[in-house]
């Protein structure tokens, strides 16, 4: 029990990436692709959090009577990668409706196939 | 308890991602994202990240939902099937996953102290950096002056994405005749939001400066201004939100963030110290320390405030005239 308590995390979120793997190769729909794309972002952050987690530690700022706190530095990066992440998503976005004006579709397979008659 | 509650969180986890998978309808996928995004958020509180719970609340679960129906209703709702083989898929991500799963039984067991992740530079900045900077939040410590290098970096990222969306999608123009638009039916709604709407402002002000103390800073405060801003155009339409604040005063901001940001780094410069090095700013390191975290957090602020809301603007201003037409 302990084996899989001590390992739990990291498969869910070996799990999670891969699904939005699966789901960025294998989904038609540009959309769907990007949703893909922010699970497998969204489990990177887990890890790398979990990684961070010191059990019966606290949030890391400083109270009286706290002496085990988590490990900030995941923290950090993670923040600030949450929101970077955001900006970028944004643009593949922005990319989609460029391509719906363009080919009028945003199905993969369909734009493709209009890309041969160009 | 706590172990009882990251079981339960990250398996319900699992299951939304594994719907996302099997729907074709992408109102509900987004939704879905959405769901995801708190979840995930609820675990990072679990795991004592409280900042970045805070983040991904806002952002993921705020910004990017707002962000991907916009898209949606430029693209279309349904995903359409095809007749795609998903046999090489499949059997891509079960050999990779397999690869992954082994390597995991190579890592260190979760949460126990001794862990190689806990050995380094945390003890440092665990210990040193109340004394060395003289804030409770160790996060906004490592944030702003330990990795100050690191979040300039970011927060020019952020605001070269603004350039991308606006370079393809265009910004809105500031119109001089505002046609009522929105939600103007729906007096209930119009009224609840005018209430929310100064409260959520000053909520993001307080994460703004509190951020030294608690969980919050820079990048929570800003995201949390520009979806007050976001209800707002959502209810009183696009036109009069563009009266409130125009883009290119978001423009100018966007960039003044970024220059709040780094004029820090050069004023340290000049007075003797290192870029971004604080303690040069004030007579006493500590009282140095606390200007510099407060001026390049308002740099943060600014700039991702401005971004979203410009990022908000340029898909609502592509959903309005996709709608006149």
């Amino acid at each position: 029990m302990s084996f899989i308590i001590d390992y739990y995390n990291y498969w869910i979120v070996v799990f999670l990436m891969m699904a939005g793997f699966y789901i960025v190769i294998s989904a038609n729909n540009l959309v769907k692709k990007i949703v893909g794309l922010n699970i497998f972002q969204t489990s990177v952050f887990m890890m790398y959090i979990s990684i961070g987690k010191v059990s019966d530690g606290s949030a890391p700022i400083v109270a009286d009577g706290i002496t085990t706190y988590s490990n900030p530095l995941p923290h950090v990066l993670i923040l600030t990668a949450i929101v970077v992440g955001v900006a970028t998503t944004s643009v593949g976005l922005a990319l989609i409706v460029r391509i719906k004006k363009a080919y009028g579709t945003v199905e993969e397979n369909e734009f493709k196939d209009k890309e041969d008659l160009i | 308890m706590a172990l009882f509650i990251d079981l339960v969180l990250l398996g319900m986890l699992a299951i939304v991602a594994l719907r996302v998978i099997f729907l074709k309808d992408l109102f509900a996928v987004v939704m879905l994202f959405g769901i995801y995004s708190f979840l995930s958020a609820l675990i990072f509180v679990n795991l004592d990240a409280v900042d970045v719970a805070f983040t991904e609340a806002a952002v993921g679960a705020g910004i990017s939902t707002v962000l991907m129906l916009g898209t949606l209703a430029l693209t279309g709702r349904e995903e359409k099937k095809n007749n795609h083989k998903k046999l090489l898929p499949l059997i891509v991500v079960i050999v990779t996953g397999a690869a992954l799963i082994y390597g995991t039984l190579d890592m260190p067991p979760f949460g126990h102290a001794d862990n190689p992740a806990h050995q380094h530079v945390a003890p440092r900045y665990i210990e040193e950096s109340p004394k060395e900077i003289g804030l409770p939040n160790m996060v906004t410590s490592v944030l702003a002056s330990y990795r100050g290098f690191d979040t300039l970096g970011e927060t020019v990222v952020v605001f070269a994405a603004a350039i991308g969306v606006l370079s393809l999608l265009g910004g809105p123009r500031r119109r001089k005749d505002s046609v009522e638009s929105g939600l103007t039916s729906h007096l209930v709604l119009r009224v609840v939001a005018k209430m929310l709407i100064p409260l959520t402002i000053l909520f993001a002000l307080y994460v703004q400066f509190h951020g030294d103390y608690g969980p919050g800073g820079g990048f929570q405060a800003g995201v949390i201004a520009a979806a007050a801003i976001i209800l707002y155009a959502l209810v009183f339409g696009l036109p009069l939100a563009t009266h409130v604040i125009s883009p290119v005063v978001l423009k100018i901001l966007a960039a003044l963030g970024v220059l709040i940001y780094a004029g820090t780094g050069v004023a340290s410069l000049f007075l003797g110290g290192n870029f971004l090095d604080y303690n040069v700013l004030a007579s006493d390191p500590i009282a140095g320390q606390h200007i510099g975290i407060i001026l390049i957090e308002l740099g943060v602020g600014i700039t991702v405030f401005a971004v979203m809301l410009s990022i908000f603007y340029a898909f609502a201003e592509q959903s309005e005239r996709t709608n006149i037409q």
